[in-house]
């Protein structure tokens, strides 16, 4: 290499600062940037878990501590006052009881019938098997209320108004969105596995019993969560079907709570962290199915 | 596939063949949904569509009255203009919001955060959560005078909150705002979406000069449409069948600014027990819901995007 003349040498010098300022410069901004990422993030999480915290907080209090301002996030002193009170008020355990058994179900009818219906889709050619599923994906689409009136009448007349089957029964049936959800995740798994247990001799229920339903665990994990958080959530059902308090679920029996003590907040606010601790338990256990479940689909939880 | 073809013809003609077989493996299985479609769905649909030109309920003699019902229904029944204006409102407000708000939410989870599985998981669970217990609660942060929203409005120097689902003006758009808690489940999707977009577009991009904008409306955005109006599909479905929370939190009021079509179709029924009125109700919102799933999805072609139609 030659020697570099003095004048070369100074722009040389210069162009380095200035590649270094300007990298200086574009980092600072990158940093500017993630700064208001992570603000944004933190401001949107706050206003997002804030109504949990605040719900928490009330269900602690006594009545007098819920009209102070500004409220304490952590109330002095703590009390169980509203649990306790709010339990014993009316049936809770039974409540409790109901909504688990709908809930239970809800989850053995639609995971038997669903990953049966969605195998039949995915796997077995027969007749007209396009223009059915094209149904099934539109009576997805189906508004309830169609339904609902003619249902309602159908169930009086079978005498099933006033008890728990309307809620379950059709769970049985296969829902529309489960069926979706295990036919899209059926069609991701190599057909080779079950064309070679074909040519072992099995039969399709076999193939799907002991070949199938091992590897789609996973989705069908994520059809109970959902159905659960379905049958857990539905306040239209028990509204129209239940008659007696005794066969309340929990979404009606908050009903209950808010018609005869609705503006003692603490002890509303008791029932529902109450109403809400199952869904959120199974959430952390099971939040990267049910993600894995709405990608899969497209669909809301 | 070859011993599949050569099987029958080796056992005799009476044993059926492998595709037969298939056909009614096939049918057997997806039995349980078929019996459910005709006895859940399409059954009650007919059922519905001939109890809709009936005087109804059950008590007397059902009377013939042929469209009566749809005549009234649509010419005067004010209450049912006002439950189905509050309802689209709400549709045409609410879904969009919540499009917009999933999909910042999405990228700003998209920047290659610290942390994501925690940021996402307190943006989801309100999603997950859903019912009366979330409409009970919502009822308590909008309390106008011990309530925190209205308290925190009050600290920054709006002495005079609405008193929001108290309030004619302020009812609906509190039902809007409670909405935007439960966009994470969009959000999620979303955020799948935006991970499932090639990285080699955008370095192309940024070779070629772009600004975060242009990529933004030239890459992520078309990318996205295909999610976009799935989501939005799905979302003015739900909202037309607003329900929960008006039942829960408003009972329709003050005077009817929350009254949706579904509540008022279960009064109808439920309450007043009209179910032939109350089932041309439903046939009407069914027929309004259509027509605007049907617009989207005609709309679709102008704006959706979907990758390999270049390729076609």
């Amino acid at each position: 290499m030659t020697q570099l003349s003095a004048p070369q040498e100074m722009t040389l010098v210069a162009r380095e600062a200035m590649i270094r300022r300007s990298k200086a410069h574009a980092s600072v901004l990158r940093a500017v940037g993630r700064a208001i990422i992570y603000l944004l993030l933190l401001a949107g999480s706050s206003v997002y878990l804030f109504p949990f915290l605040f719900m928490l907080s009330t269900s602690l209090k006594t009545l007098q501590q819920t009209f102070v301002w500004p409220p304490q996030m952590i109330p002095k002193p703590l009390t169980l006052e509203n649990y306790i009170e709010g339990w014993n008020l009316l049936p809770t355990a039974s409540f409790y009881k109901n909504t688990f058994l709908v809930a239970a179900l809800n989850i053995t009818g639609t995971v038997l019938s669903s990953t049966l219906v969605a195998y039949g889709f995915a796997r077995l050619r027969f007749r007209g098997r396009n223009v059915l599923f094209m149904i099934l994906l539109s009576t997805m689409m189906l508004p309830g209320q169609v339904t609902m009136i003619p249902l309602y009448i159908g169930f009086s007349r079978i005498r099933w108004v006033g008890t728990l089957k309307p809620l379950f029964v059709p769970s049985f049936f296969g829902n529309p969105f489960h069926i979706f959800l295990l036919r899209q995740f059926l069609m991701t798994i190599p057909r080779e596995l079950d064309d070679a247990a074909k040519i072992d001799g099995c039969g399709y229920f076999r193939t799907l019993v002991s070949i199938v339903l091992p590897l789609v665990i996973p989705a069908v994990g994520v059809v109970a969560i959902f159905s659960f958080t379905g049958a857990w959530n539905d306040f239209m059902g028990p509204l129209i079907y239940l008659r007696r308090l005794e066969q309340y679920t929990i979404a009606m029996g908050l009903r209950m709570f808010q018609m005869q003590g609705g503006t003692h907040m603490g002890r509303l606010m008791s029932m529902a962290v109450l109403a809400l601790l199952p869904q959120i338990i199974i959430f952390f256990f099971a939040q990267k199915q049910m993600v894995q479940g709405v990608v899969l689909t497209g669909i809301k939880g | 596939m070859k011993t599949e073809a050569l099987r029958p013809a080796q056992r005799g003609s009476f044993y059926i063949t492998q595709r037969a077989r298939e056909e009614i493996a096939g049918y057997l299985c997806i039995l349980p949904w078929l019996l459910g479609f005709l006895l859940f769905t399409a059954g009650p649909m007919i059922y519905s569509q001939f109890l809709s030109y009936y005087q109804a309920n059950f008590l007397t003699e059902s009377v013939f009255v042929g469209l009566d019902n749809y005549r009234h229904l649509l010419l005067q029944y004010k209450l049912w203009g006002i439950a189905l204006r509050n309802t689209a409102t709400y549709a045409f407000v609410a879904v969009p919001l919540h499009v917009v708000l999933a999909m910042m939410l999405a990228m700003l989870l998209n920047q290659q955060v610290k942390g994501l599985a925690v940021w996402r998981t307190i943006f989801y669970l309100p999603a997950v959560v859903q019912g009366v217990a979330v409409s009970l609660l919502w009822i308590w942060l909008f309390h106008p005078n011990f309530g925190p929203i209205s308290g925190a409005l009050r600290t920054i120097g709006i002495t005079n909150p609405p008193l929001w689902i108290w309030s004619e003006e302020w009812a609906m758009p509190a039902l809007i705002i409670m909405s935007t808690w439960g966009v994470g489940g969009s959000m999620i999707i979303y955020l799948a979406g935006l991970q499932g977009v090639p990285q080699s577009f955008y370095d192309a991009a940024s070779i070629d000069g772009a600004d975060v904008f242009q990529r933004f409306r030239h890459i992520t955005l078309p990318m996205m449409t295909p999610t976009i109006f799935f989501s939005l599909v799905m979302g003015l479905i739900g909202a037309w069948q607003m329900f929960t929370q008006s039942f829960v939190m408003t009972q329709g009021g003050p005077n009817n600014a929350t009254l949706t079509a579904v509540l008022l179709i279960y009064r109808k029924a439920f309450q007043e027990f009209y179910m032939g009125y109350a089932s041309a109700m439903a046939w009407v919102l069914f027929v309004i819901i259509l027509f605007f799933t049907l617009l989207v999805f005609r709309s679709s072609a102008a704006w959706v995007y979907y990758e390999g139609e270049l390729a076609r």
